[in-house]
């Protein structure tokens, strides 16, 4: 796969001011509205001006479980987000992200496994070959994309630590750092963020680490450097920025499900069947449609239910929510 | 202040003025509707419609609300002769986002309306709370205000639990982050706090 990378050029004085006033006028009109005190109190970092270059991955592996549906926009992809660590906003992590620095980057693996201790993120990614994932995403407040994700299959990454017969769960862990995470100094969530699969979830091989999304690296706001993506499952599972990943005996306590244990499960596996106590989860939006698009179906297991449905066999589904 | 307008001020400035301004928000809707300057509608543009009106209708409420505490402080009641326009602005941004549930985001699908109106609370306290405003925006001519005598003022006193209604409408649609929605829960306990130590004081 070719990837054009944006070429670096200097713009002119004029451009410059163009795109300020722009974005001047632009921000005026939006924030009629908009700027909460949530925002505000998102702390003293400054609006994102330059993102960061994401780099380009280079040639890439097709996969049989990419979808063919339409894929979103680069836009909506990177400026709809939730990742409360910059805030709880969904344009928040697009405006708040400048100051990460994702790279250099080391991931700590712990508990049952033969091999343990702290990686680079070139230690665990070197030696894998990237793979496209095309894969529906679906938030649990019922709005869903589609998202060409690049990364590698995490039952690849994790069988070269060796888990031990003992690894019946796996346990991940967002990077602390309010410093150059604003979102992270209000006490909305128990920081740092954390999420669990069961290790059967974990080596599933629609589960995936991914490391870029449109062919590049993952930009901020979508959890660089490293992030889990588990497509059927609600996005909040689909945890970002990791820093953690332990193998554990028992199940690990994961951040929503400690914040609300009655609306947010441990499973969170997408479900029309079973609503959110607030709203209903039978139907989704899909991002990048216009003022008059109608609502979509929502699909058991999120449309993944022939690779996924026999993890759960004999599982209530109503109860493990 | 000693600045009274008189009748013939209020009648061809200052309601003009707090028109056009009311109609601002609109207005700005507008242009983000036909994305001018690029301000555009966002990735979700049937949400930001929704909770842009919602917010207004809010605001507007409480605006309104706050006129009376506002002429107590002034000790002049000019400012009341502007709390209809205001409370039919209220009214209107708050029937749009009510229209923008809809017809945008329902699709006006009968049988998804009736059982989101029942089954989720928060949409319930919302549609309460727009039932009981239809009768005040209903009423609020003069003709409807002499033909209802002393029980005029009765009946439009249905705006303090309308808006507390709406108050905790908001704030139990909220995911997480409460904060705004209580903000603005303290505004409302503010003017209607006044209210009621003024009554006590009499
Ligand atoms: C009567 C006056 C009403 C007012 C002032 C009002 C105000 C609000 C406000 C402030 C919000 C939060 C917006 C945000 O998150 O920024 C909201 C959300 C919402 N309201 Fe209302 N509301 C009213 C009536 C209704 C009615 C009658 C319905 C439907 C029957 C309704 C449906 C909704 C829905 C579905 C949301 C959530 C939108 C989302 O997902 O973002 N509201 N409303």
């Amino acid at each position: 796969m070719l990837i054009r990378v944006k070429q670096k050029s200097t713009p002119a004085p004029s451009e410059i001011a163009s795109e300020a006033e722009y974005q001047n006028r632009r921000s005026f009109i939006r924030s009629m509205g908009f700027v909460g005190a949530s925002t505000l109190l998102g702390g003293t970092a400054c609006a994102q001006e330059n993102p960061p270059e994401t780099r380009s991955l280079g040639p890439l592996l097709k996969s049989q479980y990419s979808t063919d549906q339409t894929v979103n926009s680069y836009a909506d992809v990177t400026q709809y987000n939730n990742f409360y660590e910059f805030g709880t906003g969904k344009e928040d992590p697009y405006e708040y992200s400048g100051q990460f620095k994702p790279l250099p980057w080391s991931v700590r693996i712990e508990g049952a496994a033969d091999i343990t201790g702290d990686f680079s993120y070139e230690d665990i990614i070197q030696s894998h070959a990237l793979e496209e994932r095309i894969y529906r995403m679906r938030c649990v407040e019922a709005w869903s994309m589609v998202i060409p994700w690049v990364g590698i299959p995490l039952a690849d990454v994790l069988k070269r630590f060796k888990p031990t017969s003992n690894a019946k769960y796996v346990s991940f862990e967002t990077v602390y750092r309010p410093s150059q995470m604003p979102g992270q100094r209000r006490p909305i969530l128990d920081w740092p963020y954390r999420e669990g699969l069961t290790i059967e979830e974990a080596m599933n091989p629609l589960t995936i680490l991914a490391v870029g999304v449109f062919g590049k690296s993952l930009p901020n706001q979508n959890g660089a450097p490293l992030r889990l993506v588990v497509p059927w499952k609600y996005g909040f599972k689909s945890i970002k920025s990791i820093n953690k990943i332990g193998f554990t005996e028992t199940q690990p306590a994961t951040t929503w499900n400690d914040a609300g244990a009655y609306e947010y499960g441990f499973y969170a596996n997408v479900n029309p069947e079973v609503d959110h106590p607030r709203w209903s989860q039978a139907r989704e939006r899909r991002i990048g449609g216009g003022l008059f698009d109608a609502k979509q179906p929502t699909l058991m297991f999120n449309g993944y239910a022939d690779e996924v449905a026999g993890l759960y066999s004999g599982l209530d589904l109503q109860r493990n929510f | 202040m000693t600045l009274v307008p008189g009748k013939q001020q209020i009648r061809f400035i200052i309601k003009p003025i707090v028109f056009v301004l009311a109609m601002l928000p609109l207005a700005l809707l507008c242009l983000r509707i036909f994305n001018i300057y690029g301000s555009g509608l966002g990735p979700n543009p049937i949400e930001t419609v929704q909770d842009y009106l919602g917010i207004w209708g809010l605001r507007f409420i409480l605006i309104s609300l706050a006129i009376t505490p506002a002429a107590w402080l002034i000790k002049k009641p000019w400012p009341i002769r502007l709390r209809r326009m205001l409370g039919l602005f209220a009214f209107t941004y708050c029937l749009l986002h009510f229209l923008a549930w809809l017809i945008l985001d329902q699709s006006l699908d009968i049988s998804a309306i009736i059982s989101d109106v029942i089954k989720r609370p928060f949409i319930t306290l919302g549609t309460l709370a727009l039932l009981l405003l239809i009768p005040l925006a209903v009423t609020s001519t003069k003709g409807w205000q002499i033909r209802l005598g002393a029980r005029w003022a009765n009946l439009h006193r249905l705006v303090y639990p309308a808006a507390i209604l709406i108050c905790w409408h908001y704030y139990w649609q909220v995911k997480l982050d409460t904060i705004d929605a209580l903000l603005y829960c303290a505004v409302l306990a503010a003017l209607l706090g006044v209210r009621l130590w003024k009554r006590r004081r009499l």
